[in-house]
């Protein structure tokens, strides 16, 4: 298990996933925002008219720069050194922990201000900063309520979503010392005012990256409250932790991206901050950091890379779309993902970040593979391929549940043969007369429990269709009708049309 | 111009009414259909499960079961789909892969083939009954199935439709998902038939009896007196009272 999942080693999704099923709250407030989440996509998606256009735009964009990610990390690198900015690779979590810890205590920090940054949640940068004395505090408002908690992100985008407004406010009024109104205005009001005091504190500025622009070497910010750019302004020093695939090429192409993700994520035409930085502090600048360190990190990134199935896995942009869009998503929320990213692309990226098979858990189980997440995804993942990727992969390298796998082979023994399916079949029908009650089974033991501790059963029927299928054949053809010309024609069009490779008439596929 | 009818298998062991009714109905427009009886399961359970070895296995025998007709039709989205995963089950076998292709080019979901191929959307039907209607996954969103079945619900006659709340969301089942994660997919498929009950429909269809079996279940677990029926077999019954 990866990350900092605030569960104990050892417990599985499943695990994970009854505990959350039995908290109402948790579902009731992760429910409530992400269908809001996902109704405000569909709007914004509609107003906008070409979203498919742009969504494939998108997916070449993110395709082409992956495709060359090293040309444009070299490009973009050389343009930020151009620009004055420290920049530095880390190829482990380990690596760039250090490296930000190093800057902290060069610079004496007491205190790190920082802005909603996914990577560093991946890295556990907050203990490790904590651990040497440092106190990093969360600006956004959703990770300050988290950071209070004491809890991790549990989505991409609204960090605490499982938690509805009075429990906020109890976790607030404990930080106040004194009791706040549920109300969302008294709230922000609160945090607002202690976070000017902080902003104005603070020794170091760090910051996650929603795109790094290759062209001139500088990076953006998507925000909606303001803090972020704080956070890059007041500070003498800004760090930067971005995840190595976070490039784009050009200014251009911000573009497409400023409009795929806030209406990805929230249903926003606009995100309400976007910061373009491109170094520290000029002399006619009025503000901004006087030191600036951009830390691009590896830490398994890179084992996607040249891996026909899981390389597209770095064209995401972080929205959170799937999560929103995810049925077993709005009925577990993120914890019982167990790592640091949920949803379905916490399911695809928490595992695929890891070398050893051994370790990576059931996460992938989670899925009824519907689709949703990739018919939500601004770049066109294919999430729910990955999924059966990573359960293969685990699979082959002999990681599969013993049970299931001897399942299998009779699974296949039997499918095989239709002979052995049909034997399997009259004793089945055999079997369930101890079971079945007016073409239906109840029992909760066995394989069943699980099924019918929601369900009911249907019984097999007296005859399958193969048992059937003689004396039916018989007597269809016996009443069969002539078959029109036209349709006739039709369909020996279609059978012309393939073997020319032409279209085959399926409609919409 | 051969029909070769891909029962499935659980059309085949729990739901032979469904393949009659597709069948019976094609049978009115002079299409006569073969049942290869070689042919067992599309493979998915393996397939999904990440056993693609014995995926193979199984999917090798409907390869083999469909090698020799013009087109195959099926009463399912999902298992329609399956055989489009078959290219790259066999990219490492030159023969089985060209076979795979042209299975993936002629096989169509039992509305596609009805709209698509026969141009039939008006089947004669009469079905005095408020309908509502669950578009599983796999066919609407992997398929690409969409207007079709709405095409032919339109038509018939006395019909009533109910739009399903979110109806796009998953119902749960989702194979093995079913059983491996049990309570999640029983949260999800309690939240898909309380949508059904805010319908007040007399009558659920879709295109895929695993989807309906699971939602089905549900129903009736919460003895809730909703009709659960495929597409095929509505239009079937309903041309039987016209």
């Amino acid at each position: 298990m990866s990350g900092a999942s605030g569960h104990s080693k050892g417990s599985s999704v499943k695990d994970r996933a009854d505990l959350a099923l039995n908290n109402e709250f948790l579902r009731k407030a992760v429910k409530y925002t992400t269908e809001k989440l996902k109704g405000g996509k569909l709007k914004a998606m509609e107003e906008h008219g070409n979203w498919e256009e742009w969504r494939e735009r998108g997916k070449q964009i993110r395709l082409h720069t992956i495709a060359h990610l090293d040309y444009y990390l070299n490009l973009f690198v050389d343009n930020a050194r151009a620009n004055g900015v420290h920049v530095h690779f880390a190829n482990t979590a380990e690596e760039a922990v250090h490296i930000s810890l190093s800057i902290a205590e060069r610079k004496n920090a007491k205190s790190v201000v920082k802005s909603k940054s996914m990577v560093t949640e991946e890295l556990h940068l907050n203990h490790a900063l904590e651990s040497i004395g440092v106190e990093p505090v969360e600006t956004d408002l959703g990770e300050y309520i988290i950071q209070l908690a004491g809890e991790t992100p549990s989505h991409i985008i609204i960090p605490a979503i499982h938690k509805n407004r009075y429990q906020i406010a109890d976790l607030l009024s404990a930080d106040a010392g004194e009791t706040l109104e549920p109300d969302t205005k008294v709230l922000a009001g609160y945090v607002r005012k202690k976070l000017r005091e902080k902003f104005l504190e603070a020794d170091i500025g760090m910051t996650g990256c929603n795109f790094a622009i290759a062209e001139t070497g500088s990076m953006v910010l998507f925000e909606n409250e303001g803090n972020a750019r704080m956070v890059t302004t007041v500070p003498e020093t800004q760090i930067t932790l971005m995840g190595m695939e976070r490039i784009i090429p050009s200014w251009a192409d911000l573009e497409v991206m400023a409009t795929l993700l806030p209406r990805s994520a929230t249903g926003q035409k606009l995100t309400v901050y976007m910061s373009g930085i491109t170094g520290p502090r000029r002399s006619e600048d009025a503000d901004g950091p006087e030191e600036m360190h951009i830390i691009i990190v590896d830490n398994g990134r890179s084992l996607q890379l040249g891996d026909p199935e899981f390389q597209e896995l770095l064209n995401c942009i972080r929205c959170g779309a799937c999560l929103n869009a995810c049925p077993v998503y709005r009925h577990i929320g993120g914890h019982a993902y167990g790592g640091t990213y949920s949803g379905p692309i916490g399911a695809v990226l928490t595992p695929s970040l890891q070398k050893n098979i051994a370790e990576w858990d059931d996460i992938a189980n989670a899925s009824s593979l519907c689709g949703a997440c990739y018919e939500a995804c601004p770049v066109k993942i294919p999430l729910h391929e990955m999924l059966v990727y990573l359960r293969r992969r685990k699979v082959e390298a002999g990681h599969g549940n013993k049970l299931e796998s001897a399942g299998m082979i009779g699974f296949s023994k039997i499918m095989s043969n239709s002979a052995r399916f049909k034997a399997i079949l009259k004793l089945g029908k055999m079997g369930q007369k101890l079971v079945a009650r007016n073409g239906e089974i109840r029992l909760k033991v066995g394989p069943l429990k699980g099924w019918n501790s929601h369900r009911v059963t249907p019984s097999l029927p007296k005859k399958s269709f193969r048992d059937q299928w003689g004396t039916m054949e018989a007597e269809i053809r016996n009443g069969l009708q002539e078959m029109a010309p036209d349709m006739k024609n039709r369909m020996e069009q279609i059978v012309k049309n393939r073997e020319k490779g032409g279209g085959n008439g399926h409609g919409h596929s | 111009m051969k029909v070769s009818l891909f029962v499935t298998c659980l059309s085949d062991a729990i739901y032979p009414r469904v393949s009659e009714a597709m069948v019976r109905l094609l049978a009115r427009y002079g299409v006569e259909v073969s049942f290869p009886k070689v042919q067992t399961c599309c493979g998915q359970p393996a397939f999904n499960s990440g056993y693609w070895d014995d995926a193979r296995t199984t999917a090798k025998t409907i390869i083999e079961a469909f090698d020799d007709c013009d087109f195959v039709i099926a009463p399912s989205g999902s298992c329609t789909y399956m055989i489009h995963h078959y290219p790259k089950l066999f990219e490492d076998d030159k023969v089985l892969h060209e076979k795979a292709i042209k299975l993936q080019n002629k096989s169509y979901e039992f509305t596609q083939f009805l709209i698509h191929v026969l141009g039939v959307s008006d089947v004669g039907a009469t079905f005095p009954h408020k309908v509502t209607y669950h578009p599983s996954c796999h066919g609407s969103r992997l398929l690409g199935i969409q207007d079709e079945p709405h095409a032919l619900m339109s038509k018939v006659k006395g019909l009533e439709f109910v739009p399903l709340p979110f109806a796009e969301d998953c119902c749960g089942f989702g194979g093995t998902f079913a059983i491996k994660m049990s309570e999640i997919s029983g949260a999800m498929v309690s939240e898909k038939v309380d949508h059904v009950k805010e319908t007040e429909a007399e009558v659920l269809v879709g295109l895929d009896m695993a989807c309906l079996m699971n939602i089905a279940g549900n129903l009736r677990y919460r003895n809730e007196p909703v009709r659960v029926m495929h597409l095929a077999e509505l239009l079937y019954e309903g041309v039987k009272q016209a």
